[in-house]
């Protein structure tokens, strides 16, 4: 359950130096993609951080989002900062389950009134409560019922933010994400799927630290991981601006590690922070690995037109994204642009499914 | 069908060229260099977050290759270990956390006479002089 104690206090008791804390300030302000020159704020602030009490409600989801999260790479950092937070409900990582369960969310909600951090992952299906309960709650009692005593929510994954993959057309379970239940309280969406797990634990020590919410974008997402596209952080992007692409898996441009443009990279309409932050232990990520970004973080994704088929303008409200990103893209860009118009065509109906022989032939 | 032991793996550039793929490293380079410009006129310390630096594939390498080794290694231990070295650049070190489990949780370049990090803390020094005092009236009593 949260308590008194500072964070200052509890490290010191378990006999960190001030040396140590100034490695896990400096750490912090790196995990929270601030400016070192931050590292002072963020001591005297972590100094007096009081331990917050956190409930995770998981919906319609794959449990990628926990998975994610429990695999974040600096544990040290997430260790002091998972000690310091009371994660009083999450019933995928509890050992009570059932009513016992329930009856430690509710306590803990009843404990830390109007001061509780509620995390959801998963989005909530509204075509028919039955498609998916816990305790025989349904998830949208549920997010209700949480939401009503919360501080703040922070939605986790493009499920909880944006409806994910249960939204994607035809949407049978009728799926919304947190945002269209729950209007009256701060939401921050970390989308993604999963979300990067250095910025889930970055958005909670963003909390943590200044008992505050960071500035968000226009789709609610925090500013400093969502602020700029992956084709503005890409390395590949010199080869976009001189028209340098790779056109199948293992041609002489892919393996030159040229730009994946025309194999379907979704780089210039995705807002996330895979370029800088990169995956599994920063050792890379999708566009170095070789394969175009699917687009994950950002609104009906799934329905974008088909992950192999070069960028075209989908039929979701991410349109004004993919223009300006197409704007800012050099001449060349608009000419690859161009070459795949016929893809374009198609994509512009609903949604282009993705055949087997579209994953062979690449674009 | 190839398999994946025959298909070459080459990088595109050798770390002795600043260049490289993307061409990332040389404005770190400049920026380094306005840097200690900025300590050696104004005593004005610069840290640079290379999480924050989108790097290809060998970046890394070849900036700290370029950078090399100077006269100082400190190795310090306090959550994990961490590195600090002075680069063969007087005034820039390459400072390298690590967490208990020895995974690396931030990499910085720092221009600075000496990192802050590497001072003892006024906290610690006060807490140093109670516990040797501590030390001394148990030996006399
Ligand atoms: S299109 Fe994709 S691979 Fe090419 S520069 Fe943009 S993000 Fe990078």
């Amino acid at each position: 359950m949260a308590n008194s104690k500072t964070l200052g206090e509890s490290l010191r008791r378990h006999g960190v130096t001030r040396r140590g804390f100034l490695k896990f300030c400096s750490a912090t302000a790196s995990l929270m993609a601030l400016p070192p020159t931050m590292v002072p704020a963020i001591a005297a602030a972590l100094e007096r951080a009081k331990r917050p009490s956190v409930i995770w409600l998981s919906f319609q989801e794959c449990t990628g989002c926990t998975e994610s999260l429990t695999r974040s790479h600096a544990p040290t950092v997430e260790s002091l900062i998972f000690d310091h937070v009371s994660l009083d409900y999450h019933h995928t990582l509890q050992v009570a389950s059932g009513e016992a369960a329930e009856a430690a969310r509710e306590a803990a909600m009843h404990e830390n009134q109007g001061g509780y951090l509620l995390v959801v992952d998963g989005s909530i299906p509204l075509a028919d409560p039955g498609y998916s309960t816990i305790a025989g709650i349904s998830n949208v009692d549920m997010l209700r019922e949480t939401a009503a005593g919360a501080a703040a929510i922070i939605a986790v994954g493009t499920c909880a933010a944006f409806g994910g993959l249960p939204k994607a057309d035809p949407n049978p379970t009728g799926a919304v994400p947190v945002s269209e239940i729950i209007r009256d309280k701060p939401i921050v969406n970390v989308s993604g799927c999963p979300p990067i797990p250095v910025v889930i634990t970055g958005v909670l020590a963003h909390f943590l630290t200044f008992g505050a919410l960071p500035e968000l974008d226009r789709y609610g997402r925090p500013m400093v991981f969502y602020g700029q596209s992956i084709h503005d952080r890409c390395y590949r992007r010199p080869f976009y601006d001189k028209g340098l692409f790779a056109e199948t898996f293992d041609d002489e441009g892919a393996r030159k590690g040229w730009c994946l443009y025309k194999m379907g990279c979704k780089g210039p309409m995705t807002y996330n922070a895979c370029a800088t932050a990169k995956w599994n232990n920063g050792t890379g990520w999708p566009v170095e690995a070789g394969h175009g970004c699917l687009g994950c973080s950002e609104p009906d994704f799934w329905d974008a037109g088909g992950f192999y088929n070069a960028l075209s303008i989908p039929t979701s409200d991410v349109t004004g994204t993919v223009v300006t990103g197409a704007v800012a893209g050099a001449a060349l860009g608009a000419a690859a642009a161009l070459l795949n118009r016929g893809t374009q065509g198609e994509a512009r109906e609903k949604h282009a499914t993705v055949t087997v022989d579209d994953l062979e032939k690449g674009v | 069908m190839e398999r994946l032991d025959t298909i070459p793996v080459v990088s595109a550039s050798s770390p002795g060229s600043a260049v490289g793929v993307t061409g990332n490293v040389l404005p770190l380079l400049h920026e380094i260099r306005h840097a200690l410009e900025r300590l050696a006129r104004d005593r004005d310390p610069t840290v640079i977050d290379l999480r924050a630096i989108p790097f290809a594939p060998g970046d890394e390498e070849r900036l700290l290759s370029l950078l090399g080794r100077g006269e100082v290694s400190l190795v310090l231990s306090a959550l994990g270990r961490s590195e600090i070295r002075e680069s063969g650049y007087p005034g820039v070190w390459v400072v390298e956390h690590y967490n208990d489990a020895g995974e690396r949780i931030a990499l910085q370049i720092e221009v600075t006479d000496i990192p802050a990090i590497a001072r003892s803390q006024v906290a610690d020094i006060e807490e140093s002089s109670t516990r040797l005092n501590d030390l001394l009236m148990n030996d006399n009593g």
